[in-house]
């Protein structure tokens, strides 16, 4: 006889099911920091256009408890995205060196050491 | 079973996601730093507006900016319907016209400067 | 040898009597060194003849004692006795319907499995008398990994997209083309890309990554989704925008 069982999952409660899809949508949530955020840039760049006093303005405005917490909370959101976006490259982007692969440490270790020179110069041109 | 038109937008995605890995966390202590008002001396318009008035620092502007955007609407997209939303087509046009509009803004800005 | 009494939990669904699925409590005298089969083998031989499970080759190669062993998709051969407490809940492997006890329907895989083509689809017709196919050590070492397949669908229950959109073709099936498209003597990519680059083929997968991280043959097919995405993008990117370059 065939009267097979369906179980189905929860479409607003799956991810709440197992600790690897809680990381995973932690993961893609840090989307919405840096959408956020990208919108605060574009208002910087209208401001830097209008001049030095609508500049300072923005700065004025971004100094303060909420303009503090926002951009802390991007930075971490931010950095959680690095995190999950380069120790995943190896898998997505696997590279050969004669009959082997390169093992993927090497690949996310050097994705490590870009990002902290890029940060390092980010830096040094923002500061 | 017709071929599939998301490589468009998840090619800017894979792209965004890269250069946000690279660059959003030391722009967002910039950013922390500057709200925070940690030195008079950083962050000044004359210094910003420098680097954007050069037509490379507007090519570096715009490139992050619009990849940032991208980047983050696809997996906006994505995520609304990971939370249960059933409404791909509408949250698409949603998503992808904030990213488009921000694209646009900030060629404006940029050629203002 | 040590001897554990564990409380083995099991999903029991008879079709010809149940309107839903209810749990079973065993209590099995488990050796150290059984694995979960060994437990379910004890009930079927000694406490209850009617429960119903699949397994065959008991040593991780046939990729039938697929279930879910405290809510882990795992392979019942594979899961130590050792490694759990003394209280083990089994289910039928998640995403898949349930046909009696810890038996689930395949055929929606096998067919999705069959849609992509799994197998060689030379370049050219050749004789036999022209020889074997050649490959070098590095040309298999570029597929090999994904070659070792059992077919086992650890991953499909694992994965929350296949859960939620039950048409996505998954990622055993997407792994399993992209080994052959990998592969230096077929030809077939163009075939298999009209599948696999659905909206219901390879765009459907968000990398949660939760398949490769159950896979019990390390075939990784989080990976080979996201090459094959990668190598989607770019054919439609030539496509579009460089038309001239169409053979």
């Amino acid at each position: 006889m065939n009267k097979p069982y369906v179980r189905s999952l929860s479409k607003t409660g799956w991810f709440l099911t197992q600790p690897r899809y809680k990381r995973y949508m932690a993961r893609e949530v840090t989307c919405l920091f840096i959408f956020a955020y990208t919108f605060l840039l574009i208002w910087g760049l209208k401001r830097l256009a209008e001049g030095p006093d609508a500049f300072q303005g923005f700065l004025n405005a971004l100094h303060s408890p909420l303009g503090v917490l926002f951009n802390l909370a991007v930075l971490i959101a931010a950095v959680y995205h690095s995190t999950s976006w380069f120790n995943v490259t190896p898998q997505a982007m696997p590279i050969m060196r004669g009959e082997e692969f390169v093992p993927g440490n090497i690949i996310v270790g050097a994705h490590y050491a870009v990002w902290a020179v890029v940060s390092l110069i980010v830096l040094i041109l923002g500061v | 079973m017709a071929k599939s038109n998301k490589p468009i937008f998840w090619g800017l995605f894979a792209a965004g996601g890269t250069v946000t890995a690279f660059i959003t966390p030391a722009l967002a202590l910039i950013t922390l730093f500057a709200a925070m008002r940690f030195s008079p001396d950083m962050f000044t318009y004359g210094a910003i507006h420098a680097f954007a008035a050069h037509w490379l620092g507007k090519l570096v502007i715009f490139g992050v900016i619009l990849l940032s955007l991208w980047h983050a609407a696809h997996r906006t997209r994505v995520t609304v319907h990971d939370f249960g939303v059933r409404a791909d087509g509408l949250v698409a046009i949603v998503v992808y016209s904030l990213a488009g509009l921000g694209t646009l803004l900030t060629l404006y800005y940029l050629l203002y400067i | 040898m040590s001897e554990r009494q564990i409380q083995l939990e099991v999903l029991r669904y008879n079709p010809e009597t149940d309107s839903e699925p209810r749990y079973q409590s065993y209590s099995v005298p488990c050796l150290n060194e059984w694995v979960v089969l060994d437990a379910l083998n004890y009930v079927k031989d000694n406490l209850d003849p009617t429960l119903s499970y699949r397994w065959s080759c008991h040593m991780a190669v046939c990729g039938s004692c697929g279930m879910m062993i405290n809510g882990e998709p795992k392979l019942a051969c594979k899961a130590f006795i050792h490694e759990y407490t003394d209280q083990i809940r089994v289910d039928p492997l998640a995403n898949f319907p349930i046909e009696r006890d810890l038996v689930t329907s395949v055929e929606d895989f096998i067919t999705k499995l069959a849609s992509v083509k799994p197998y060689l689809i030379p370049k050219s017709d050749q004789p036999v008398s022209a020889g074997e196919f050649k490959q070098t050590p590095a040309e298999l070492k570029k597929f090999k990994q994904y070659t070792l397949c059992i077919n086992c669908m650890l991953c499909y229950a694992a994965c929350p997209q296949y859960g939620l959109v039950p048409e996505f073709l998954g990622p055993a099936a997407i792994s399993m083309a992209h080994r052959y498209n990998q592969d230096s003597r077929d030809g077939g990519r163009d075939e298999r890309q009209e599948v696999i680059a659905s909206d219901e083929g390879v765009w459907e997968c968000s990398f949660v990554g939760a398949c490769s991280e159950v896979c019990p043959k390390h075939v990784d097919p989080a990976g080979a989704l996201q090459q094959v995405k990668v190598a989607s993008t770019i054919d439609w990117y030539k496509e579009h925008l460089m038309p001239w370059m169409k053979k």
